[in-house]
């Protein structure tokens, strides 16, 4: 459950001899369980894993572990020698990753090195011990700047919510419009067989909150009694269960558990308030069509019939389909009922982007490529065609938000404003070729 | 770096502040990219006088850096910190109190205390939290000073509580702190064992709403709760069941977050499956592969995959396999590969799909597809015999492709074992001999017995054949094993073809369902490590954790209750017992309890090691008695001390059949190793064991393992894992069992004595301190003595230890050499004991002390015992 060590490191390409190694950026001891210099074993097995092909996040060097995430060309590494709490680590790295990318914008190198001082202060903050401390930033903010100078005149004052029990809301906001934006946004994730059967499917919502209130406010949100939560085990036919809810930590949860409220003090500014799963069948809003015919030694054929399967009133917005070629197609040639396609060669790929695609049409693209006479002899792997698309004012599950009750001992009144949005996921469609 | 740490040096010392602190910030910097900066330390330090905060925190983190390697140094930092403490602004009070207890520097931790302890009464809360975690390294530092020092208390006044154990505040407290803090209070509360189901159930209703929680360790943790919990649930309760269906949805959920955090669920998950296969069961599509999944996801998926295939999704499994078949990742593809053999195993409908599905992807013609397919093939002839070979031709084809060893050795042992149905097995085994001495062993050896089956399938043609792989494997090998068995076969071969006919050519036993499974015991200390790196590892701290082993190791809660009215509980934790050693009821209605034992079929449990399957394989069956020699070799070899094999059951009491046998403790588990001799003149079948209630609630941990019949003048050698989780009561003599065996025949019943070292456990090392106090805490009227006569020994402790009684402490009083030892018994019961030794004198004088004197005459025993082996 503890951790020792973190460190930051980032991978150094020498371009000139192809290899790579990779250098601390920065990095804080905890507990002196782990001699810092074991960080040259992470290095070692991470170049190993990396040539075998078999990565795995977690690796160990006698009796230290090492528990690592990526970001960009970052490495985040917690090590430990005792048997820590796996879970907990990654959580706290990615919260790492979300802390400083608040602070600095982009988590990369030259922000690493910019700030360190401000890192480092940081990194004494969050965790104390191996314990996870503060990882709000928001609060943090409120403490440790970024503008060294401005702590001439001391702060004599750390902010309660540190050890307040709401330790996500600082008290005396204040704001001349009180205001709530709400987002509903469902993302469609689906897994289609190459002969058309739909693996599997589900609804991932999330409900995003802009908080623009003064106070200490008391919110309550309202959904539509269409969504029943699974958990109060009654399944109809008529109504849409969710399979599985998780609340932002200002959610009251035994409240939930007893009565299905949602009541919460909501942190300030953005944050998800919750998200959840559905499980039904859904119907793929997007209904692709392929033919990928490849002709060896002379050249692919693909033909790629988009349907859109939801209301007629309804339109997608910004719809990509990306269709993958073989590494080594040449001299594409394309036509198109709507949109226009473009090859990637980089990515091995034919993008067909569409603005704007309206409900119940069909819609087409046929692409042509050369292939060339001395064939590749590396196997190449099968990528799905994936898809991409927004539509705007429409939830497949048919989530509504009835009401948000907004109660602050000031009495002020405040808007709600509500937004939906249906979205693309994992949108994945097995190919034959 | 000489000349610049002198510039620093200067600038460090300037008047001007901000120059001070520019300087710092560059010593700070050097120090970030490994630059040795010690030698400035003083005059970092002169520094650390300053309202500048910015500049104070850089100088602390520079004290925490350098404060290990210049300890005499550091010491002047000391009253800049106890200053510090005390400073009006509340973030350098906590600031200098917690980088104080990150200089693990015993000067500066004397210095420590003071300031401590104003700071855990300090009036801001921000002081107080960073205190208590300071306590905590104080503890992790000088545990001893933490107690003498009453840090304890204050830490139980900031809790506002004398109680520290209270589960209600604990509980309370979930709704009130941090998601961190919520992910430690659930790791406590799972280390708890509940008085009853009713407190059990209590527990899980306020953890069950933290299974929504946005941070996957809370939800992971919650689940862990859980599960150990939910041992203690009666299992038709209507609250066990809604509990179950909870805990599906959020593992699912687990799978939508990052890749990371998907592999830790994953490989917890494939704990939860194989504990309750019911959870998931419905479940199986979002294991399914996604094409974007990293590898360690994918494998993990497959694995899990594979676990809950069963007869109702089988063809979803199977298509989804094929796809995976066909990708790039060598690594990925054979574990698909090796998954539809394992599907064909586990569901037997399916295996004629998944025969075929195999069939397909040899004709791809992709070598390690080809050569994996070939493997698993071997196994499904293995499980379904004579079903199959018709596509054996099709193998055949392939032979020339194969280069990995398993392959190899697959196909040579198919073409063996039906090689009366291939009409060119001595052609395609002869192809193999060229160049046997560069085969591996495993090679080697499958080949010797594939061509000895062929020679006694098909004698007039292969003879020649046969003399070159026995000549080829007793004269020009210097493998021992190699050696041996092609000794073996000759002999047998020229002494008695038909005996040779019948021991080679015997039918095999069926091989297990699932041969992955992780060992029960295993799994239930798992499940208590759920979201930790045991967790990931699938492995018990103690394997990778140095120093842990003498920590007690988790199992899951045991259900009370459940068993008889007016029995007490089996404890499960060392310190019920120590306290009431009288919860052992007395002897009851032994004639009664053994009529009315249930001797039912054994259940269905994945049995059978793959260490005998793989043996018997090997030598081509029917050899097993000489493999079982070599495995009581390694069973009775050693230093650990073993009781002489008896015979419990004489063949004349139970019509035929004869048990000898003696117990075992290896690494930590408790087996009771027998042989079975049928002497009578039919087979024997169905047979299952079962013991009577006894002291230490003995029960075995499986069914018997006998899953073939045993002929007559067989005999087989079975090792039965045990446990002592059964009921309790106490009998006399205290280790006492009554055994009671079934099978086709009759019932029999038998009755021996268990040596009581197998119930030394490992983990029976008392701290010193605790020894003494506990030596003088226990009556006196408690101390028995005992003589040990005519014992020459050297190293006595050694010998002790192997045995798991722990030397703690060792002195030299008047010529006599004492040694102080103790050991603790699988009901937590604690023996302590003296062993006086005075050279030259062959006597030894033991003193027990135990809280239940009882047991003190059979510890005497095995001191005896161990010590004349």
């Amino acid at each position: 459950m503890i951790n020792d060590y973190i460190f930051i490191l980032k991978a150094v390409c020498h371009t000139l001899t192809q290899t790579s190694s990779h250098q601390v950026l920065i990095c804080r001891n905890y507990k002196g369980d782990v001699d810092m210099s074991e960080i040259d074993h992470f290095f070692t097995l991470l170049m190993q894993q990396e040539e075998e092909g078999l990565l795995c996040p977690v690796m160990s060097h006698g009796n230290v572990h090492f528990l690592w995430i990526k970001h960009s060309n970052l490495y985040l590494v917690a090590t430990t020698n005792k048997n820590s709490n796996a879970s907990l680590v990654y959580s706290f790295l990615y919260k790492l990753v979300e802390v400083f990318t608040e602070y600095f914008k982009e988590l990369e190198e030259e922000s690493i090195q910019d700030n360190f001082v401000v890192v480092y202060e940081l990194l004494d903050e969050l965790m104390d011990f191996g314990f996870p401390q503060t990882t709000d930033s928001k609060i943090l903010q409120e403490y440790i700047t970024q503008q060294g100078n401005k702590l001439e005149v001391a702060k004599t004052k750390v902010p309660t919510t540190v050890t307040n029990a709401v330790s996500w809301r600082s008290e005396g906001i204040r704001y001349k419009k009180n205001e709530v934006f709400i987002d509903v946004i469902e993302s469609i994730n689906v897994l289609v067989n190459a002969n058309g059967s739909v693996m599997s499917s589900d609804i991932v919502g999330s409900i995003k909150l802009k908080t623009m209130l003064s106070g200490m406010p008391e919110l309550r949100l309202g959904l539509n009694d269409r969504m029943l939560f699974a958990l109060t085990g009654d399944k109809g036919k008529t109504t849409v269960t969710m399979e599985d809810v998780k609340f932002h930590q200002c959610v009251r949860l035994s409240r939930f558990e007893s009565d299905r409220t949602i009541s919460f003090i909501p942190p300030d500014g953005e944050s998800e308030l919750m998200s959840y799963r559905i499980n039904t069948h859904v119907k793929p809003l997007i209904w692709i069509e392929s033919v990928i015919e490849k002709f060896s030694h002379s050249r692919v054929e693909i033909m790629v019939k988009a349907k859109g399967q939801f209301k007629k009133q309804s339109v997608a917005n910004n719809v990509e389909i990306r269709v993958p070629v073989p590494s080594d197609a040449d001299s594409p040639k394309f036509k198109t009922s709507t949109g226009h396609a473009k090859y990637v060669p980089e990515k091995n790929l034919v993008v067909w982007s569409i603005k704007s695609f309206p409900g119940g049409k069909e819609l087409l693209m046929r692409a042509h490529f050369c292939l060339p006479s001395v064939e590749n002899h590396e196997t190449e792997g099968r990528p799905p065609i994936t898809v991409k698309f927004e539509i705007p004012y429409f939830t497949v599950s048919g989530i509504q938000v009835r009401y948000m009750k907004i109660i602050e001992k000031s009495g002020y009144q405040a808007l709600p404003w509500v937004r939906y949005i249906t979205q693309s996921g994992d949108y994945q469609l097995r190919t034959n070729t | 770096i000489q000349s610049s740490s002198y510039f620093l040096k200067a600038e460090l010392n300037n008047e001007k502040k901000e120059k001070k602190k520019e300087a710092v910030k560059k010593v700070i910097a050097a120090m970030t990219v490994g630059k040795d900066v010690s030698s400035l330390f003083p005059d970092v330090v002169n520094c650390m006088q300053t309202d500048n905060l910015e500049l104070k925190k850089l100088v602390y983190l520079y004290l925490m850096n350098y404060a290990k390697s210049q300890p005499d140094m550091a010491i002047m930092a000391v009253n800049s910190f106890v200053k510090d403490c005390e400073d009006p602004n509340p973030l350098i009070r906590a600031l200098a109190v917690r980088t104080m207890g990150c200089i693990r520097v015993d000067k500066i931790t004397e210095y420590l205390c003071e300031p401590l302890r104003k700071c855990l009464k300090d009036e801001d809360p921000y002081v107080r939290k960073t205190a208590a975690v300071c306590v905590a390294k104080l503890h992790d530092i000088n545990a001893q000073m933490v107690e003498d020092q009453g840090f304890l208390d204050s830490l139980r006044d900031l809790i506002a509580d004398s109680n520290p154990m209270n589960i209600n505040k604990l509980l309370t407290a979930l709704n009130e702190c941090t998601e961190w803090g919520q992910i430690f209070i659930l790791d406590c509360l799972s280390n708890y064992n509940p008085k009853d189901e009713r407190e059990a159930q209590s527990i899980c209703e306020r953890v069950t709403p933290r299974l929504s929680h946005a941070n996957s360790a809370v939800v992971l943790s919650a689940v862990k709760v859980l599960m150990k919990f939910l041992e203690l649930l009666p299992k038709d309760s209507d609250y066990y069941n809604t509990l179950l269906k909870k805990l599906s949805p959020p593992l699912v959920t687990l799978l939508s977050g990052e890749p990371e955090v998907q592999y830790v669920a994953l490989r917890n998950i494939n704990l939860i499956v194989q504990k309750r296969p019911e959870i998931l069961k419905q479940e199986i599509k979002v294991f399914f592969v996604k094409y974007n999944d990293p590898i360690y996801v994918k494998l993990e998926k497959l694995d899990i995959m594979i676990r809950l295939a069963s007869h109702a999704n089988i063809a979803q499994v199977l298509a989804e396999l094929k796809e995976y078949a066909t990708e790039v990742d060598v690594d990925f593809v054979r574990k698909a590969v090796r998954a539809i053999g394992r599907c064909a195993i586990k569901v037997e409908q399916s295996a004629e799909r998944c025969v075929s599905t195999l069939l397909d992807l040899i004709q791809t013609k992709v070598n390690y597809v080809v050569q994996e397919a070939i493997v698993v093939i071997r196994d499904i002839f293995r499980k379904y015999p004579n079903k199959y070979e018709s596509i054996i031709a099709t193998l055949c084809e392939n032979l020339d492709s194969l280069d990995e060893p398993d392959a190899r050795a697959a196909m040579i042992w198919i073409v063996g074992e039906y090689a009366e149905r291939i009409d060119n097995a001595d052609e395609l085994l002869e192809s193999f001999l060229e160049g046997f001495h560069d085969e591996s062993t495993q090679v080697q050896l499958t080949l010797l017995t594939a061509i000895v089956k062929l020679f006694l399938k098909k004698p007039s043609e292969t003879q020649e054949l046969v003399q070159q792989v026995l000549s080829l494997a007793t004269q020009d090998s210097d493998n021992p094993d190699l050696r041996d068995r092609g000794y073996i076969y000759w002999r047998l071969l020229s002494t008695d073809p038909v005996t040779a006919k019948e021991v080679v050519l015997s039918e095999k036993p069926l091989i297990s369902e699932e041969t992955d499974l992780i060992e029960p015991t295993l799994l239930d200390e798992l499940i208590c490590h759920i979201g930790s790196l045991a967790s990931v590892y699938h492995k018990p701290p103690s394997a990778f954790v140095e120093g842990s082993h003498g920590i007690h190791r988790k199992h899951l809660p045991i259900q009370h209750g459940s068993i008889d009215t007016g029995e007490s509980p089996v404890s499960a934790g060392p310190a019920a017992s120590i306290d009431q050693p009288q919860v052992i009821p007395s002897q009851g209605d032994l004639l009664g309890d053994l009529l009315n034992l249930d001797l039912g079929p054994p259940v269905n449990v994945p049995q059978g090691s793959s260490m005998q399957i793989g043996a018997v394989d090997l030598l081509g069956g029917g050899l097993d008695s000489l493999v079982r020699q070599s495995v009581k070799q390694r069973w009775y070899s050693g230093d650990l001390f073993l009781w002489f094999v008896k015979v419990w059951l004489p063949a004349v009491k139970a019509k035929g059949l004869e048990i000898s046998g003696t117990f075992s403790r290896r690494q930590g588990h408790m087996y009771m190793d027998m042989t079975f001799t049928n002497k009578a003149l039919q087979h024997m079948t169905d047979f299952a064991i079962q013991f009577n209630k006894n002291s230490f609630g003995v029960i075995p941990t499986t069914p018997l393992p006998v899953h073939t019949p045993l002929m007559p003048s067989q005999s087989i050698d079975i090792s039965l894992p045990l446990n002592t989780i059964g009921p309790v009561m106490k009998m006399d003599p205290l280790n006492n069992l009554q055994v009671a065996v079934k099978n086709n025949i009759d019932v029999f019943y038998f009755s021996t004595l268990i040596p009581l070292n197998v119930f030394f456990v490992e983990d029976g090392k008392m701290e010193r301190q605790v020894f003494l106090a506990t030596w003088k805490d226990i009556p006196n009227e408690n101390e028995l003595q005992y003589q040990i006569k005519e014992c020459h020994l050297n190293a006595v402790s050694g010998k002790l230890q192997n045995n798991n009684i722990y030397t703690i402490a060792k002195r030299n009083v008047e010529g006599q050499d004492m040694l102080y030892q103790s050991l603790k018994l699988t009901n937590g019961i604690w023996i302590l004991a003296e062993l006086r030794i005075q050279p030259g004198n062959p006597n030894y004088t033991l003193s027990l002390k135990c809280r239940a004197p009882e047991v003190s005459q059979y510890v005497y025993q095995m001191y005896d015992a161990i010590l004349k082996s």
